[in-house]
């Protein structure tokens, strides 16, 4: 009799993975806890122990293979030495129907806006490497630009975006920091002011809530207070929003928090490509920015530019899809969410739904909206965050004052639960907009 | 320590007697309702900021508290223009924005003036990450008030400094009270230097009354600072005439103490050195006096004179 051993999911976000190496021959005796191979997730290459004992009868993927789902089996035990070697292909088939809740289908990138014209590579890339890849442009071009957080050196980043960078730009502008975000927050606050440009990653936005007076009271007043004398270059950025069942004091989205401030801001890409040029738009600003990607999204792939002065301006929103039917409002992880939506729509309804991505908050693109709701007369608006007082509210009064007449239905917001993110994956999917409740808010505002 | 010569001696004299007198003018002029909001007077710290001005080199940085009238006169700059942020006009240093306490000049490497008790230390501590990576021998004098030691960014300040032997100078103004708050009410361990042993980072008391001893510890601490060795904290033991901020009736303490402080101004040590070592003369030191009564009444005028914001001005200076 054989036993399976599966693909694990060795961090919250992880769907599959690459098998880096086997550790232990077929027909070689294994006992528990013995290490039989290195898989690299979507965070770091981790050794997989195994829990059963026996003999290894057939390892099913060859070191190098790349993308093999969480719970497909990599190999077989059989308790026995010298058991025939089976087909076992029926039976990996049964697993390849692991459901991966928060998977995202991967859109094809629409041209970015009409006001920016660029040339995208044939190869497309991960949000992670767009914004690895963005980091360490900047990093070339200008030497006062540098990175400092924790985890982002030796172990080449949390969640692997800065992968490499230690070994390109050394110690001195790639800086692990203690896990003290007041800190270190202040300190590059200071740096700022001082004339260099930082970097800050938070591990998550979450423990960014740890240093949130450095980044309101210091980071974003000064400019203010001084009468214009001291900005703050910096860009904040780190992942925001729910992961995968982190729970809630590890899922939270910050957009309105932030957003709320004058003086500092707020951008939430949600392509490789849009990432790239915000991101480096973010660096470059004069101001502190506060950049906040999505973890969910950080394997997604798409075409990126590789022209190294691509921005995207602030204050620029992307009409992701055109429609006339309705508007949605959308940026960040649930523009995907909402371009599913849109697809069931035209499927199932014949509605044509335009979709704007704001990839910018503050500044916010009134005009791209008012624009679209004119056009449509209805609107939905799409975000992650808590309903009170949230970027959508903001996204109706700016509706009900510029287009009031031009509506034909009261506006919908769709947000997550007005609760603490709770950890069981069922009530998690509740908690989190999902692509149905899309549909559903688009079929009320249209009398369906 | 560096022989102190007559000109220094006239120098620390002149500074903490402007220092004064403009903190004088301040409380008037916040009782009659030119000044508002919170103001900090400094009045009987002033040999701490005149001390370490004695020993700063152009190029160094400082950042200090809410508390930073005096801060700014002692780094060279125009009361006319701190007067005028005071009274809220548009030639102040911050273009009226900013007020008492968030008072900046960039071109005198004076990075404020900080409204939260504590958040000035990491920034400081960044502006001397900043010399460092700039590879200049600049150093960042960081001010912190007593109160701001119980505060945990400080902490995370410290050992980032010490981690990463950031040239900076930690200057505790320790004048007794956070507040209404005594320091053996706040703090468990009241030798607040030694809060820096945790994280090796070396210290000593001050008396902060005795400019002569504050140019003396500062100057080797700088010292120390400056040639790469780490962060350095000094603790420098003083004493606020006025109450916490003008609305504070300072009733947390006795007439007694505050007497007996008085008894050793600090102002006084200097004018009888002086005498003593027979620089000027008590005339020469009246006549000093008198100008500069008249340089702070001229400096009232000014601010006075000064136009308020215009209304344009309110939506200026958010973003660059």
């Amino acid at each position: 009799m054989s036993t399976e051993i599966l693909m694990p999911a060795l961090s919250p976000t992880m769907t599959e993975g690459n098998l880096t190496k086997w550790l232990v021959k077929e027909g070689q005796e294994i006992k528990a806890g013995d290490v039989i191979a290195e898989i690299e997730t979507d965070k770091a290459t981790m050794e997989v122990e195994t829990v059963d004992e026996g003999f290894i009868e057939k390892l099913l993927y060859e070191e190098g293979d790349n993308n093999i789902p969480v719970n497909k089996p990599i190999a077989l035990i059989s308790t026995a030495k010298n058991t025939s070697t089976q087909k076992m292909d029926q039976n990996i088939e049964d697993f390849s129907k692991i459901e991966n809740q928060e998977k995202i289908e991967i859109k094809e990138n629409k041209p970015i806006s009409e006001n920016v014209n660029t040339d995208l590579n044939k190869d497309q890339i991960t949000m992670r490497q767009a914004i690895r890849d963005t980091i360490a442009e900047e990093m070339r071009k200008d030497k006062k630009v540098f990175i400092l957080g924790e985890e982002v050196a030796e172990y080449q980043g949390a969640y692997k975006v800065t992968q490499g960078l230690l070994d390109e730009f050394g110690k001195k502008r790639v800086i692990d920091t203690p896990i003290s975000e007041h800190g270190f927050t202040g300190l590059a606050v200071g740096a700022a002011f001082k004339g260099l440009f930082p970097i800050v990653e938070f591990m998550t936005f979450n423990f960014s809530m740890q240093a949130i007076d450095q980044i309101i009271n210091s980071a974003a007043k000064t400019l203010y207070m001084s009468g214009g004398q001291i900005n703050c270059p910096i860009v904040f950025r780190g992942p925001n929003g729910a992961a995968a069942q982190v729970a809630a004091q590890h899922s939270q989205d910050f957009s309105s928090w932030y957003a709320h401030v004058p003086g500092l801001k707020v951008i939430a890409p949600s392509t490789p490509l849009n990432a790239k040029g915000l991101l480096r738009e973010a660096i470059r600003d004069p101001n502190p920015v506060i950049f906040l990607e999505n973890e969910i999204l950080y394997g997604l792939k798409g075409k990126v530019s590789s022209d190294l002065n691509f921005t995207i301006p602030f204050g620029m929103a992307n009409i992701a899809k055109e429609g006339k039917d309705t508007t949605i409002v959308t940026y960040s992880i649930m523009l995907h969410k909402s371009l599913e939506a849109a697809k069931i729509l035209k499927d199932k309804h014949n509605l044509d739904i335009e979709v704007i991505d704001l990839q910018s908050l503050r500044p916010l693109d009134s005009e791209t909206i008012i624009k679209s709701v004119k056009k449509t007369n209805r609107v939905v608006t799409v975000e992650e965050s808590w309903p009170f007082a949230s970027v959508g509210s903001e996204i109706v009064n700016i509706v009900q004052k510029n287009a009031f007449d031009y509506l034909d239905a009261p506006i919908i917001k769709v947000n997550s639960a007005d609760v603490p993110m709770p950890y069981s994956s069922e009530l998690e999917k509740l908690y989190l907009p999902q692509v149905d409740d899309i549909v559903k808010a688009v079929k009320e505002v249209n009398y369906i | 320590m560096t022989k102190l010569s007559k000109s220094d001696h006239l120098k620390i004299f002149s500074y903490m007697l402007k220092i004064r007198r403009f903190e004088e003018r301040s409380a008037q002029l916040y009782g009659m309702g030119y000044i508002g909001g919170f103001c900090h007077l400094y009045i009987g710290q002033e040999a701490v900021v005149v001390g370490v001005l004695m020993t700063i080199k152009k190029n160094d940085s400082v950042v200090t508290t809410y508390r930073d009238h005096g801060h700014m006169i002692a780094r060279g700059l125009d009361p006319k223009k701190i007067m005028a942020e005071l009274t809220g006009r548009t030639d102040g240093y911050s273009a009226g924005k900013g007020g008492s306490m968030h008072m900046f000049s960039k071109a005198n490497n004076f990075y404020g003036g900080h409204g939260i008790v504590g958040a000035q230390v990491p920034i400081g501590t960044g502006i001397a990450f900043t010399h460092k990576y700039n590879g200049d021998k600049n150093i960042c004098r960081t001010y912190i008030g007593d109160g701001a030691m119980n505060n945990g960014q400080v902490f995370e300040a410290f050992n980032l400094a010490a981690l990463w032997k950031l040239p900076v100078l930690y200057i505790i103004e320790n004048n007794k009270y956070g507040m209404g708050t005594a320091v053996d009410r706040a703090a468990a361990g009241t030798h607040l230097y030694k809060r820096g042993e945790a994280f090796g980072i070396k210290g000593e008391i001050v008396d902060g009354m005795n400019v002569y001893s504050v140019i003396k510890a500062a100057e080797k601490a700088g010292e120390y600072v400056r040639s790469g060795k780490g962060p350095y904290i000094l603790e420098v033991q003083t004493y606020r005439y006025r109450g916490h901020s003008m609305s504070d009736p300072a009733k947390y303490r006795t007439k007694d103490e505050l007497e007996e402080y008085k008894n050793s101004d600090p102002i006084e040590i200097v004018r009888e050195e002086i005498l003593k070592k027979k620089f000027a003369t008590k005339n020469d030191l009246d006549n000093l006096n008198k100008e500069i009564i008249e340089e702070i009444k001229l400096a009232v005028d000014f601010a006075l004179e000064s136009k308020f914001p215009p209304s344009e001005e309110l939506y200026t200076d958010v973003y660059i």
